[in-house]
């Protein structure tokens, strides 16, 4: 059974795992300084220098594990004694450059950066390098690398940087909280804030549900994740550890879908705010479009809405895919709607802290999740939100409207877009914005972050018992 | 009155939308709208034994098919 991409998300699973089973059992104070010795027992080291540095570093994840540091709003945070400094020199000549006759570097560099030494082998211009990395494509005997760090590799919103003394750093103006620094540094020094503890809390007051009911808002990336079980085994599991009902947060897709049709039929220019790293970029670094976002909440927060419109003393608790989702939920027009956000992978450890193994589960007919469309369903790819709102408009019959959406898949396509846009040359009049590469499916916070197809969303969004956007929110009054 | 309608998984699987509908048009039909408030719930507790209809405090277990009956059976009367 396989349940995680790398080592690095074992162990932060592990420190996750540790902190909810001690915090399950009312043992979490008393024990928290013991957790670093239990995940690092003997004497051994087996990651870094020495068990000492491991611990350190392992109680740093529990500091994260439990909510973080509260003075930095950040969900991701830089751990700086595991950041191991790694080489920022970017684009370099190895020794495998053979001084050949050919030099493909020297045409494929678009600044002259490439020039020869007296021994005929490429040297590069630091000063005129534009780090495109061009040339290491063209070399034949693949003789220049990428000294970039994983990081800043992974930031395409170049909101990290290096401090004196080399450690990374997060500029919070720039940053989005995609999380796609926190999966790629192979050494696990950026972690996402969790908020488990909150959820535990949340289901223990709730005293078995008697004191307020606690909902459970699963995104529909819970299609490409906990494979090794059935999704009827997932649900059980969530009432399990506690909760109330679990709902799919497709169904605040397909009212977002209904909505944002409507919307932009009447304002006839719109971008995305499904995404909260795509709506957070625009306010950032396009401030001057923030105009065009979508009025519309995101479908966790219309939801959320929901549910607590008709029962005043809900918690509502999301459980997906997105790092950014944290933030989300702590912003002033979705507050009230939503109490916590957690991942997949915080699920899982949610789960083994609370000795359920979802595998061992038989599920009950009654242990199904099906609320939404095949249109809220599939917002969980990318191109899902544009298919939904094309659809959205069929059904609320507008005819006269010339629907021309752009689906930027990843941060530096809706970058593009967004240029565009500001330069009066974007050829669309919808602008469906994903962070993530692939789209939700590809969020941070997924337990495994494999190819993810496509189809496979499409395949459990034709599997969705509603079939058109306006059935599926019919039931909603 | 309040007129309570899973729209759970489970429920909904089992027909809460078909239910709603009929609902909605028996209330319009008999001219209820001020007596009658018609919501959604997600999850009455008793999978099991869908699709739940709550009227006021009271739980029943309606079927898709028997909606107008139960309407007049035990909706009406209580108006």
């Amino acid at each position: 059974m396989r349940k995680f991409d790398t080592k690095v998300q074992y162990l932060k699973y592990q420190v996750l795992k540790e902190v909810a089973r001690l915090a399950f059992n009312d043992e979490l104070l008393e024990n928290i300084t013991e957790i670093p010795k239990t995940i690092v027992p003997g004497k051994t080291p087996t990651m870094r220098c020495c068990v000492y540095k491991e611990r350190a570093i392992i109680a740093e994840r529990v500091k994260l594990a439990s909510g973080g540091d509260k003075s930095n709003p950040n969900i991701n945070e830089v751990i700086d004694i595991a950041c191991d400094e790694c080489p920022v020199s970017g684009y370099e000549i190895t020794e495998s450059c053979r001084g050949c006759i050919a030099h493909r570097c020297e045409e494929a560099c678009p600044r002259g950066a490439i020039f020869f030494d007296r021994d005929q082998k490429a040297v590069i211009d630091k000063n005129k390098c534009i780090e495109c990395g061009r040339c290491a494509k063209v070399c034949p005997y693949t003789a220049i690398i990428s000294r970039k760090r994983p990081c800043e590799n992974a930031c395409k919103v170049k909101a990290i940087t290096m401090s004196e003394d080399k450690i990374a750093q997060i500029d919070n103006s720039k940053c989005i909280e995609c999380g796609a620094c926190v999966y790629q540094c192979p050494f696990g020094a950026i972690m996402d804030k969790s908020f488990i503890l909150e959820v535990i809390d949340l289901l223990k007051k709730s005293k078995g549900n008697t004191e307020y009911k606690v909902y459970a808002l699963v995104a529909p990336s819970i299609s490409s994740q906990f494979t090794y079980a059935k999704l009827g085994q997932v649900i059980a599991g969530i009432k399990q550890l506690g909760f109330f009902s679990v709902v799919e947060t497709a169904l605040g897709a397909d009212m977002v879908a209904d909505a944002e049709s409507l919307e932009l039929y009447e304002r006839g220019f719109l971008t995305s705010s499904c995404c909260p790293a795509f709506v957070k970029y625009i306010n950032q670094a396009f401030p001057d479009l923030s105009e065009h976002i979508s009025h519309n909440l995101s479908p966790m927060a219309a939801l959320g809405k929901y549910i607590k419109t008709r029962d005043k003393d809900a918690k509502v608790v999301f459980i997906g895919p997105c790092t950014a989702k944290k933030s989300e939920v702590q912003k002033e027009s979705v507050r009230p709607y939503v109490d916590s956000a957690i991942t997949f992978e915080e699920l899982q450890a949610l789960f083994d802290g609370k000795g359920i193994d979802i595998m061992e589960i038989e599920a009950a007919p009654e242990d199904v999740l099906d609320n939404a469309s095949y249109y809220g369903r599939i917002f969980a790819r990318s191109g899902g939100l544009a298919d939904a709102v094309r659809e959205g408009l069929k059904e609320n019959g507008i005819s006269d409207f010339d629907y021309q959406p752009v689906s930027c898949d990843g941060i530096e396509e809706c970058r593009t877009a967004l240029l565009k846009l500001r330069a009066g040359r974007l050829d669309a009049n919808f602008v469906e914005g994903m962070a993530c590469v692939g789209g939700c499916i590809a969020g941070a916070g997924c337990l495994t972050h494999g190819e993810k197809d496509k189809e496979q969303v499409d395949k459990y969004g034709r599997e969705a018992y509603e079939k058109t956007i306006k059935d599926a929110i019919s039931v909603l009054k | 009155m309040k007129l309570t309608v899973c729209i759970g998984s489970s429920c909904h699987l089992k027909g809460s939308r078909q239910i709603v509908e009929q609902f909605q048009k028996l209330i319009s039909e008999n001219h209820l709208e001020d007596k009658v408030e018609l919501v959604g719930t997600f999850c009455l507790g008793s999978c099991q034994t869908g699709v739940s209809v709550k009227i006021d405090e009271t739980l029943f277990s309606v079927a898709p098919e028997d909606t107008k009956a139960f309407f007049e059976r035990e909706v009406l009367p209580r108006l």
